[in-house]
């Protein structure tokens, strides 16, 4: 299905992050957002409170971010594309409702633009130390899918696909920006609107006596339904059967885990997006993500300048992370550099999906600011030995 | 005379919480001596002439085991049915 | 010949589930009972009910009541009954829930969505107690009642909740017991035709946990409790609507007000501002689908 031409902003913009991200909201077809104000995430849901009333939608701006976070999910059942913004001490209490959404199985998708924590921590400064956080966060076993743009053009870009991977596998997605690339203004294209694929909302087509709501086929996601269309539906956070009801066994438990976890884990390597450049030869690979990843582009381009072969992995899907991709790399090459703005968090997945066939050197930063590029280029030529 | 209306109980879904048997305005009901499968002692009618169908039983039921319908006018007098 | 009749209340129910787990006597069924009438009497559409319900024993109602319904989590069906309402308007969204879920955790968004005015019936059943989790204290146990986590006797002040919303701005506010059943079902029925913030306190027993500790007796003893003590006093102040564990139950219907209600004071202040310019939400808000 192509983007609904009311939301699309087709032209050539001067936008921050922030600003585009809202944009990709609307083109993916948004149209109910609720927020809670916090830095650096607040354009998002200041520009959507401002757009959306001339194209049609809602903006709710909720006393805190439990409701905000549970609100977008009403009104996913309620019929709308939804979504709510926030960063690190809001992130941290959305928690309980990402993972009411993916036991509901409810589509939206969280935006964390983040900053420096823990606690209060650098409101206004950069930071990627909620990657773990966006796959563990909420209790229990569950996969997520996260994303990490590293451009303005990409919170646009990004945006729209991470609505339609949240409407493909019915599942939250985490939107992982970070204050930087939110804050930096660049020129970001938006397509005309038939240029602009989206994903509908999987809507059963069966009958009101046929219809199970947690009933699946082929790729383990079930159709949705609405409230208000005579379906007469339960939706219960409760481990629940293909009726939707209570069923507190193990058995139950067992069947349905494994489903939530075995639709989105047989689907990573449709869902992972990565840039990959100059692997083939490579002695060195640098992975990297969100902002982090254009500062490690100018270490690899000077670690070039030296003669040296490194190689460039890109994620732009985080979470699946790309074991498999990873794995099939650490066996040609010498060692993987992880430059995060954070003490080491993917590059522990890194490590762990290397299995020790080549060494992993984390490049750590506490945040607040971005690295140097020397200091990349250090561990780089360290890694090179 | 006949009764003006009639009871109709689930017997299975019975907790004797004894709301029923308390509130029929016309004392209609009392508790059985039999069992249901759960252990409970279900209501039974013991002046089926009296009821009038107002269903405050069935309003006040927290199981939803029993309620009252008026029955057509003239029809003899009638046990009240117990269902499952 | 017999008229062949069903249960009044049958249809709404999940018959497939029951019996329910609600203990002998408790009062959330009877309050369903009401319900179910008041459904029928009102002539509501029944597909556009929605029932949305927080984490307790009352927060079961959603699973049993065949509408669309919602078992969220703990304190946040209202913010959840917001979202739902807002993105599909034409939806008569109740919020069925209990007193520590609505009045405790939940307290935040129970008072912002009677600030707002939002077009949502809540229905609060009030057993005085946090009963699911074994029988704690909530903000409405009455003082010196023995809780588990308060084993010596409660010994807080406990919320006067038709006070609480009346202040933070609900249009339609009363209190029944589970004994006066005619009386709620009138009150949900005005309720359903009412535009805007209404709640429904209902005191009911939990002979389970709140009567057996503080030796009250059953479920049909506390009945007989309510028969005794209320005192219907429609339009009473409600900063007179205190709770003891003895005293009298002041029950009635006690705030019934106009005031614009959310979306249309909304709307009002949009079309102000942006004249043709501004875009219905319900134009585009259900079109995410291809259907």
């Amino acid at each position: 299905m192509k983007a609904d031409p009311r939301g699309v902003l087709t032209g050539t913009h001067f936008i921050d992050g922030d600003h585009a991200c809202c944009e990709g909201a609307l083109a993916a077809g948004v149209r109910f957002a609720a927020g809670y104000p916090i830095t650096p995430s607040t354009e998002v849901v200041e520009r959507f409170a401002s757009r959306v009333p001339t194209v049609g939608g809602v903006f709710i701006q909720m006393e805190d971010e439990l409701a905000a976070s549970i609100a977008l999910q009403g009104a996913v059942w309620g019929g709308a594309k939804a979504f709510t913004v926030t960063s690190g001490p809001g992130f941290s209490l959305m928690m309980e409702h990402i993972g009411y959404a993916v036991m509901t199985e409810t589509p939206c998708v969280f935006v964390n633009v983040q900053r420096g924590g823990p606690s209060t921590g650098l409101p206004t400064l950069p930071a990627q130390a909620d990657m773990m956080q966006a796959r563990w966060g909420s209790h229990g076993d569950y996969e997520i899918i996260a994303l990490s743009p590293n451009s303005p053009q990409e919170c646009f870009d990004l945006t729209v696909h991470a609505f339609n991977l949240s409407e493909q596998y019915r599942v939250p997605v985490m939107f992982m920006m970070d204050e930087v690339v939110g804050h930096m203004t660049e020129k970001v294209v938006i397509p005309p609107a038939d240029q602009i694929d989206v994903v509908p909302r999987r809507h059963t087509k069966k009958s009101v006596e046929d219809y199970l709501p947690y009933a699946t086929n082929g790729d383990g996601v079930p159709e949705m339904a609405h409230a208000g269309e005579g379906y007469k539906f339960h939706v219960t956070g409760l481990t629940h059967d293909e009726h939707g009801y209570p069923n507190m066994t193990p058995p139950t438990q067992d069947k349905l885990l494994r489903r939530l976890q075995s639709k989105i884990l047989n689907a990573a390597e449709q869902i992972a997006l990565n840039e990959e450049k100059d692997l083939e030869d490579a002695d060195v690979v640098v992975v990297s993500y969100g902002i982090t990843s254009r500062v490690a582009q100018r270490a690899i381009d000077m670690a070039h300048e030296r003669g040296l072969k490194v190689g460039k992995f890109r994620m732009k899907t985080v979470w699946p992370f790309p074991d498999k991709r990873i794995r099939e790399i650490a066996t040609h090459v010498k060692a993987f550099v992880v430059p995060e703005l954070n003490l080491g968090q993917m590059s522990r997945e890194v490590e762990r999906a290397v299995g020790g066939r080549a060494k992993t050197f984390g490049v750590p930063h506490a945040g607040g600011s971005v690295h140097r590029p020397q200091d990349i280029l250090k561990v780089i030529l360290e890694a090179a030995r | 005379m006949a009764a003006k209306g009639r009871v109709s109980i689930i017997v299975e879904r019975c907790k004797a919480c004894g709301f029923c048997v308390e509130f029929c305005p016309t004392k209609v009901l009392a508790l059985s001596s039999a069992f249901n499968s759960k252990g409970y002692h279900p209501p039974h009618v013991v002046n089926g002439e009296k009821c009038s169908g107002c269903d405050l039983c069935g309003m006040y039921c927290p199981d939803f085991a029993i309620y009252g319908f008026k029955t057509k006018d003239g029809e003899a007098k009638k046990e009240a049915e117990n269902e499952g | 010949m017999s008229v062949a009749t069903i249960n009044p209340v049958e249809p709404f129910l999940r018959s497939d589930r029951m019996p329910h787990i609600w203990c002998p006597g408790c009062g959330i069924g009877t309050t369903v009972n009401c319900f179910a009438r008041a459904i029928v009497d009102s002539k509501i559409d029944l597909n556009t009910v929605s029932v949305v319900s927080g984490i307790g024993c009352t927060g079961r109602v959603a699973g049993y009541v065949k509408f669309d319904s919602f078992h969220t989590t703990h304190g946040r069906a209202i913010p959840f009954a917001t979202g739902l309402k807002l993105a599909n308007p034409k939806l008569n969204v109740v919020v069925y829930s209990g007193d520590g879920d609505l009045s405790a955790i939940g307290g935040n968004h129970l008072i912002h969505a009677a600030r707002r005015n939002l077009d949502i019936k809540v229905v609060c059943v009030n057993n005085l107690i946090y009963a699911m989790t074994g029988g704690q204290t909530a903000p409405t146990t009455p003082e010196h009642a023995l809780t588990s986590t308060s084993p010596y006797g409660a010994a807080e002040p406990s919320f006067n909740l038709p006070h609480l919303v009346e202040a933070a701005g609900a249009v339609y506010v009363a209190r029944w017991t589970t004994f006066h059943v005619r009386q709620l079902t009138r009150s949900m029925q005005e309720m359903f035709a009412k535009k805007g913030f209404c709640f429904i306190e209902i005191i009911s027993p939990c002979p389970t946990l709140y009567q057996r500790r503080n030796k009250m007796g059953d479920g049909l003893d506390t009945m007989k409790f309510y028969k005794e003590v209320s005192k219907v006093k429609n339009g009473a102040p409600t900063s007179e609507l205190g709770l003891s564990m003895t005293g009298e139950i002041t029950v009635g219907k006690f705030v019934d007000r106009d005031r614009p209600d959310y979306e249309t004071m909304q709307r009002a202040q949009l079309v102000q501002t942006l004249g043709d310019r501004y875009v219905d939400p319900t134009e585009t808000t259900c079109s995410c689908s291809d259907m």
